[in-house]
């Protein structure tokens, strides 16, 4: 009796202290580290002070968005136990030449910050940020516990950075170079690998050019019994392909080189049966300058493919159509438009399981010839795949029924992003501008976050928009709209849109202000070639001051003019690291 | 609805409209800054050719180069370009034949043949159609195709002005025209 009595006393006490107290921080900071999205750790961190510090201790990957919305000490300071750093820098208009060539986004800055703060950094992934291969060399040589570094879109570099990342990156197990400006000096960094190094989990030098030293490659690739992703240059022949998937059937992503070199048939034998050794291949890319007839010695490594892109092969319809034929597993495909609508139609007939499609144009600055794919083929894949809910289509030819037919059959587009490569084209068939098909695609497809639009546009285009795209992210115009009142709908509706690019648009100072306060839950807004003055931007400037407005001129404009406006919130104040072409407001 | 849209003119923003004077609704924007275009407007004309006037009020506007224009990034154009300058670069010297009129193009080997004359009769049995004589004063006068050709720096120039040997090695594509304007050509 009496041990139960003070049993039952001491378990009210304890459920009194922990009423009193708050859940401890190591089970609370345990708790949140098994978080991974930043959106619900930043929803975490605003509950309480005590939930804000678990969060900022536990957190171990920032992403940031815009790398001028925050500065590198601002950063460190909150999250002091960072491991793994993802950036971006420049406006996306810069990957189509509208950015000037110093425009910013140096890394180098938060690289200073970094190696004073967070020595024990593993991973860095940059998206258009420039660095130099004086950064690269600083990199590799003042993180020793360095493993994963990912740069896409970068420029400002050479292969001179990649072989000081080679020399010095211990533990390294991450190499994934993409679509950069890249100086390419010829292919010795490869060989920069010592011969102890055997971490390297992934790959990818696809975009450089130069060829490497294949031995060190083949020696390189025989050591690191755990890589899974491998994508060579273009510069790889199909017999040194064949010589390396022979020491790397385990691959899961694998990139050729030239699928073009002459074979004999024992060659060409011993390239498909270590193919078919590649069991857990699931992505396939490279392909370059693919022949016809050496395309059939994929077909046994094609089963479990769930990724193929084809956007560097040429293939004719027939020959996507018979490769088809043995990916029934496919979910994501990219390819050009050499394939035409016929290819398409083999897209809906083998892939139920599509989710993505991206059509790329072979010859987008040529449109003499009548080529490429058209809403056929669109409308041809939307029957047969059901799933689809990303697109990126590129076609000279669009009709609004056509539109309307591929969003009836696929409601359920989260990215939608159709470019009709002729400025300001209506539909073909009724000469109407096209905005009963993008007002079908917001109607339709309430999932959608990212939107580009195309062809002839009228203000109506952004009603629909505005009053429909209630999760629109990402917006994307060009050669659109008739009057302010267009981006007015836009930014009065879309209650989540964050990054709102413009380009060639009608737009002026009335609508450029009617956003005001809808900036600061922005990421950023670029317009360019629009009718945005000068006084307008200033105006924005100085009426919210917690936003950084940018105005890049262009020679021989007007003074009143603003050519190019990029703004975006900030809580690092204006930048100080602009180029003279850029005026900050 | 009156477009607010500043053409390339550079005027300040006040409200221009488009499109012809007289007509309602503007088509098309234009695109703007006239010095972003980096190949010629002549093919702009080509297009309304046919002759169909529903076709003329649906053409696509000028086919200027605008910068950044389609959306593709430039390490996809620059790959698209070394593939060009590599089958060009190649054994044989192939450029595209158009004819206004033809639903599709050809392509001819420059290298095989040795001067004019021999080019012409080619086109001509090619596309079975007459061009006729030069003159360098009159150009094709008299015929009803006048063959132009694309050269290095973008412009659309007559075929038969300049030595064989530089016009090979100029000529990036090769454009028959047909009708009134392959005769003003010859007037100039």
């Amino acid at each position: 009796m009496g041990s139960y009595s003070s049993e039952l006393k001491r378990s009210k006490d304890s459920d009194e202290s922990a009423r009193r107290s708050s859940f401890p921080d190591e089970v609370l900071e345990r708790v949140l580290s098994l978080l991974k999205s930043h959106r619900d750790r930043s929803s975490v961190s605003l509950v309480c002070k005590d939930w804000y510090n678990a969060e900022r201790w536990s957190r171990t990957h920032v992403f940031i968005g815009n790398c001028y919305s925050v500065s590198p000490e601002i950063v460190a300071r909150r999250f002091p136990r960072i491991r793994s750093v993802t950036l971006k820098g420049k406006p996306r208009f810069s990957d189509f030449n509208l950015v000037p060539e110093n425009w910013g986004a140096d890394i180098h800055a938060w690289l200073v910050v970094f190696a004073a703060k967070y020595p024990f950094l593993e991973e860095l992934r940059l998206k258009r940020m420039a660095i130099s291969d004086e950064s690269l060399e600083f990199l590799a040589i003042s993180f020793p516990n360095f493993k994963a570094l990912s740069l896409l879109s970068c420029d400002g570099f050479s292969t001179n950075g990649l072989a000081a990342i080679a020399t010095h990156c211990k533990n390294l197990t991450e190499l994934d170079i993409q679509e950069n400006g890249i100086d390419d000096k010829g292919g010795s960094w490869l060989s920069c690998f010592p011969e102890s190094f055997t971490s390297l989990e992934v790959l990818n030098f696809a975009n450089l050019t130069s060829d490497i030293n294949f031995d060190a490659l083949e020696k390189l690739v025989g050591r690191c019994k755990s890589m899974r992703v491998l994508k060579l240059n273009r510069s790889v022949s199909l017999e040194q392909l064949q010589r390396l998937l022979v020491s790397a059937p385990q691959l899961a992503e694998l990139g050729t080189g030239s699928f073009s070199q002459e074979l004999t048939i024992h060659e060409y034998e011993d390239l498909e049966s270590t193919l078919s050794n590649c069991k857990n291949m699931h992505t396939l890319s490279g392909l370059w300058d693919a022949k016809g007839i050496y395309l059939p010695a994929l077909y046994p490594a094609c089963s479990h493919l769930t990724f193929l892109n084809l956007s560097y092969a040429a293939l004719q319809s027939v020959e996507l159509a018979k490769l088809l034929a043995h990916c029934p597993r496919l979910k994501r495909l990219w390819v050009l438009d050499t394939v035409e609508d016929k290819g398409l139609e083999a897209v809906g007939l083998n892939c139920p399981l599509l989710e993505e499609l991206r059509v790329f144009p072979a010859d987008p600055f040529d449109d003499e010839i009548v080529h490429g794919v058209t809403e056929a083929g669109f409308v041809a894949v939307s029957f047969g795949c059901p799933r689809l809910h990303y697109v990126l289509y590129f076609c000279r030819q669009m009709t609004n029924a056509a539109v309307a037919t591929i969003v009836q059959n696929c409601p359920d587009f989260t990215h939608f992003r159709l470019c009709i490569m002729n400025p300001g084209q209506p539909d073909y068939l009724t000469n109407e501008p096209m905005d009963e098909a993008f007002g079908a695609v917001v109607k339709t497809c309430t999932k959608l976050q990212r939107l580009s639009v195309s062809g002839l546009l009228t203000d109506l285009t952004f009603e629909y928009i505005g009053r429909y795209a209630k999760n629109l992210e990402t917006l994307s115009v060009a050669f659109a709209g008739r009057s302010d009142w267009g981006m007015q709908c836009v930014l009065g509706g879309c209650p989540k849109l964050r990054k709102l690019e413009i380009r060639d648009c009608p737009f002026g100072n009335a609508a450029l202000l009617s956003g005001l306060e809808k900036y600061e839950s922005m990421r950023s807004l670029w317009m360019s070639a629009c009718n945005v003055t000068m006084n307008g931007c200033r105006l924005l400037a100085r009426e919210m001051p917690r936003l950084n407005v940018e105005v890049m001129k262009e020679d021989g404009s007007d003074d009143s003019q603003a050519d190019k406006v990029y703004v975006y919130r900030s809580i690092a104040g204006p930048r100080r690291d602009a180029p003279p072409s850029v005026l900050t407001l | 609805m009156e477009v607010n849209y500043e053409n390339g003119l550079n005027l300040k923003a006040t409200e221009l409209r488009l499109g012809l004077p007289g007509s309602d609704e503007p088509e098309r924007q234009t695109t703007p800054r006239p010095n972003k275009r980096t190949s010629s407007e002549i093919s702009s004309s080509g297009l309304t050719d046919d002759g169909n006037d529903d076709h003329q009020a649906s053409a696509p506007p000028a086919k200027a180069q605008v910068v950044g224009w389609p959306p593709i990034r430039s390490y996809r154009k620059n790959c698209i370009q070394a593939k060009k300058n590599e089958v060009e670069g190649g054994t044989g010297r192939y450029v595209k034949v158009s004819v206004d009129g033809a639903a599709y193009l050809r392509k001819i080997d420059l290298h095989v043949y040795g001067s004019y004359p021999e080019l012409l009769e080619a086109l001509e049995k090619m596309f079975k159609l007459t061009i006729g004589a030069y003159s360098e004063r009159e150009g094709y006068n008299g015929s009803e195709y006048a063959p132009t050709y694309e050269d290095k720096d973008g412009d659309w120039m007559l075929v038969g002005d300049v030595p064989w040997e530089m016009f090979i090695s100029s000529c990036k594509r090769l454009r028959i025209m047909k009708g009134s304007e392959a005769r003003g050509l010859g007037c100039i």
